[in-house]
């Protein structure tokens, strides 16, 4: 029978697809292996019931389909059968969420050594800004955004004076340290996406939202916006370079703070403080 | 089964209509354009919705034409491909499906199939027509108001939405809002109009339990959606307010090309919250009239009642409440509250269980049935290939730390299409080929018909399929152009670019179709009033089309549910709802 057949060549070609096509995510670069092992209990899960489900349609098309003098079974219903369907669906359902819960629970848990990055996204480019010396990130404020202080960080606040601030750059990370990626947008939604971390989390104007990983290679990976922020979304563009140890503190060091990035501080302050805002 | 009244209650008297109640037409006006009967609403409604939606299919091929092929094809920019993905989008859940399903199959089917001569509020029944037809020339018009439609996608999330770095900053924007908050009312007066008519206007004998699967379904949905589109019709309302009067609902203080704005105090996470407690019901509001329909064309082809229908009927009722507890599920990387995500992962999976419990009870209804494998049954399977595989990427993106890498990636644009697009269109398509014959006297020509399917089915998974796995490697959705990275392979490319090519082909064949129902207008073969011998009231009527008032002088009066097929001892292999049990056809306690 030609329909059951294509059907079931359907639910076939899907998997064979599954199997040999390339395209298949990238090589994490993070802890979050666990991400994709609950991917793939659920693949395994999901991918069992959808041939399932088909093979046995096609079985019925192929076996049931009108012949002369053929007249259907009257069955209204089952209490027995669809009791231990839905006893069974729920197991599956179980099966991928309790792994599904857990790793969340890891997802939302930074944990306490962490160090502070921060990302700020605005139309259409990133900025990233390091702890520096004291080891906290200084407050900011959209309010304060000027031209010689881009991500409005607090003038008044020493914390921020020694904060690293790259404008127009790459964002270095050292291998084996975990970091909670502190986010923040100055204008819409953006959202901090690197396929290899597999963590990804919007940036919302008024807010800090943040993920955190371990990274787990060194090498250099794309920066994506994921989350549409207007006409240039798709060239909201940067790179996260992992690096070891010795190379993360050479590139470190050459880094501005940003007391060195705003010479004009002093001034704009004293206008400031006399009212001249 | 409780509902075969195998015993008699013959001579049931037929409840009488005094001739006041009915609206009459007295002029061609009346009856054909301004009309109150639901009925040509109802072809009113869906020649609207099918001409809108068209447009979204052209959006679709310029969208592809630029996803597989970029660069080549200067007539379209970063801007418009905006544009486009949000006018898309839009029309097609909104203005296409959400208008078929209540306002089209809603308006004809439920009145002749719970037996009633027509809505119970025929004058504002009409009134939702016009209404809504003035929601889809606004939102038409934004294509040629200056700056354009707008580019915000279809979620219309601000703050960007209302900004400059945003097309149709100007005037899109204020009129997309302005349609919504159209479609909402006009909706609003359809669907009142829906719920009471199926619980007020059901003839004698046409218990709830009795229902058709149809009727159920459009009957929850209208009232999911009487439910949920307020919540869209206020953040329509406040985000008109932000950007024509500098309220700050949904704005916080922010930087605009530069400029400190003059916004402050908002929320752009309260605008998801109420969107989506809208957008997550209404993918069930699209769902629930397909799978209701899918439920009777699969029946009535495979000769078989439907297989458990108090747990049809359930699983309805059940997913129509749970998803409305489950809207949080599109925000997991939104930046809310990270702990609502267990809450709203478990709701999320648990719907997936009186979902299965649909399938299963789809395809055993197949088993031991007698299946003519006639068009319409050709797209329900369609359907349930195209639904389950749908529903089971749903799992993925319910399961919050999974969706974590996959959100507003392909795959979120490969899983909804697949669950929310070509399932439901699979059902719209199988449902014309089912009820034109009721529509129009004859039938659809078959051959056209089975090309259309197979072009259409097997395309559109050719489409979805792969892209799920574009969407694994990471990329992005939304995305004009991926420019360079490192990731992607120029395999990806080919691929885009092959999925591009299918995408045109199944977009021209559908001209097929459209060839099909406007030549079998005239030159298809005479139906007859049941040609699929099928059990529910609308098969039942004296004239085909049915006239106005649907009956004649008499209501019909139901003895038994809508499943009786291949009833054991029964001559027919179906028994109408509406005809009186005679004990000596039937076998006793055949309903095992
Ligand atoms: C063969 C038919 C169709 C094709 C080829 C198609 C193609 C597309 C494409 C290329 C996109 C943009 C992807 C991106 O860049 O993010 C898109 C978005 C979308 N489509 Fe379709 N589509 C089709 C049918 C449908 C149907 C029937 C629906 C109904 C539910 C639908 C709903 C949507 C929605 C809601 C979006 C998202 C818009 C946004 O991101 O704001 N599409 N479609
Ligand atoms: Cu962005
Ligand atoms: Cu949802």
């Amino acid at each position: 029978m030609a329909v059951a057949l294509i059907l079931l060549l359907v639910a076939i070609g899907s998997v064979l697809f599954h199997i040999y096509s390339p395209w298949w995510w990238t090589p994490i670069a993070t802890n979050w292996a666990y991400i994709d092992h609950t991917i793939n209990i659920t693949f395994w899960i999901t991918g069992f019931v959808f041939v399932a489900v088909i093979a046995f349609m096609a079985y019925c098309v192929f076996r049931f389909h009108h012949k002369e003098g053929r007249r259907a079974d009257y069955n209204p219903e089952n209490k027995r059968l669809e009791w231990w369907l839905s006893v069974g669906t729920g197991v599956g359902v179980a099966a991928m969420l309790a792994p599904g819960l857990v790793v969340w629970h890891q997802f939302v848990t930074v944990p306490a050594d962490a160090t502070e990055v921060e990302v700020m996204g605005q139309q259409w480019q990133w900025s990233f800004r390091l702890p520096g010396k004291d080891g906290r990130l200084g407050t900011s404020d959209v309010r304060n955004i000027a031209p010689d202080n881009p991500m409005g960080l607090n003038r008044d606040d020493a914390h921020a004076q020694d904060d690293v601030v790259i404008e127009n750059g790459d964002l270095h990370l050292q291998v084996g340290k975990p970091v909670k990626v502190l986010l923040r947008s100055v204008d819409v939604l953006h959202d901090f996406y690197v396929p290899e971390f597999r963590a990804k989390m919007d940036m919302v104007p008024g807010m800090v939202t943040y993920f955190w990983i371990t990274p787990i290679r060194t090498g250099t990976f794309d920066v994506l916006c994921a989350e549409l922020c207007g006409a240039a979304h798709y060239q909201m563009r940067a790179k996260v370079i992992v690096d070891e140890e010795r190379e993360y503190h050479a590139w470190l060091e050459q880094q501005k703070t940003f007391a060195e990035l705003s010479p004009a501080r002093a001034v704009v302050k004293a206008t400031y403080q006399s009212g001249g805002k | 089964m409780v509902d075969i009244p195998y015993e008699g209650i013959e001579g049931i008297p037929p409840a009488e209509v005094p001739d006041v109640e009915l609206y009459h037409p007295r002029s061609w006006w009346t009856r054909y354009v301004f009309s109150q009967d639901a009925k040509v609403i109802a072809v009113q409604y869906s020649l609207t919705a099918t001409a809108i939606g068209l447009v979204a299919l052209v959006l679709s091929w310029l969208m592809r034409l630029q996803l597989g092929f970029p660069g080549t094809f200067s007539f379209i920019d970063a801007n418009q491909y905006l544009q486009f993905i949000t006018m898309h989008g839009m029309i097609m859940v909104i203005y296409l499906l959400t208008a078929l399903f209540l306002g089209g199959f809603g308006n004809y089917l439920i009145p002749l199939m719970v037996g009633a001569r027509d809505m119970v509020f025929p004058y504002v029944n009409m009134l939702s027509y016009w209404v809504y037809l003035l929601a889809v020339l606004v939102l038409a018009s934004t294509f040629f108001v200056p700056g354009g439609p707008t580019g915000a996608g279809w979620t219309l999330y601000p703050p960007q939405a209302i900004l400059s770095g945003t097309p149709g900053q100007d005037w899109g924007i204020v009129l997309m809002m302005s349609s919504l908050i159209l479609f909402i009312i006009g909706f609003t007066m359809g669907g009142l109009n829906y719920v009471v008519t199926v619980l007020q206007a059901r003839t004698r004998g046409m218990t709830l339990m009795r229902l058709p699967l149809t009727v159920w379904g459009i009957f929850t949905a209208t009232v999911m959606a009487l439910l949920a589109f307020p919540a869209l019709f206020v953040a329509s309302v406040m985000l008109l307010l932000d950007r024509l009067l500098g309220t700050s609902f949904f704005m916080p203080s922010l930087v605009e090309m530069g400029q400190l704005s003059k916004y402050g105090g908002g929320s752009p996470l309260l605008f998801q919250h109420l969107f989506w407690f809208f957008g997550h019901p209404e993918v069930y509001i699209v769902a629930l009239p397909a799978f209701g329909i899918v439920s009777d064309l699969i029946s009535t082809h495979a000769r078989k009642n439907i297989f458990g229908y108090r747990m049809m009927v359930w699983a309805i009722v059940a997913i129509g409440a749970l998803s409305f507890i489950v809207w949080a599920h599109h925000m997991y990387v939104s930046g809310m509250f990270p702990q609502f995500g267990y809450f709203f992962a478990t709701t999320t999976l648990i719907i997936a269980i009186p979902t299965a419990i649909k399938v299963y009870n789809w395809v055993l209804t197949l088993w031991r049935g007698d299946i003519h494998l006639r068009v319409p049954m050709l797209f329900a399977l369609g359907f349930i290939i195209t639904f389950v595989n749908g529903g089971l990427t749903g799992l993925f993106l319910g399961n919050v730390v999974v969706d974590v890498p996959l959100s507003d990636t392909m795959f979120v644009v490969a899983h909804f299409h697949m669950v929310m697009g070509v399932a439901p269109i699979m059902v719209v398509l199988g449902a014309i080929y089912h009820w034109y014959p009721k529509v129009t006297g004859r039938m659809l020509n078959d051959t056209l018909g089975k090309f259309h399917f197979w072009v259409t089915f097997l395309g559109a998974y050719l489409i979805f399929f792969p892209m799920h796995y574009l969407g694994l490697l990471g990329v992005p959705r939304r995305y004009f152009e991926l420019g360079d990275t490192s990731f992607i392979p120029s395999s990806a490319y080919s691929l885009n670019a092959f999925i591009s090519v299918v995408a045109l082909t199944v977009g021209f064949s559908q001209i097929v179709f459209l060839f099909n129902l406007a030549w079998s207008l005239f030159k298809g073969e005479a139906s007859g009033g049941n040609p699929w011998r099928a059990t529910t009231l609308e098969w039942q009527t004296p004239e085909t089309p049915p006239g106005h008032g649907n009956w004649g002088k008499e209501l019909p009066v139901v003895y038994r549910w809508a499943y009786d097929y291949s009833v054991p001892g029964a001559a027919e292999d179906f028994i109408p709802q509406n005809q009186p049990p005679r004990a000596t056809q039937l076998v006793q306690g055949a309903a095992s």
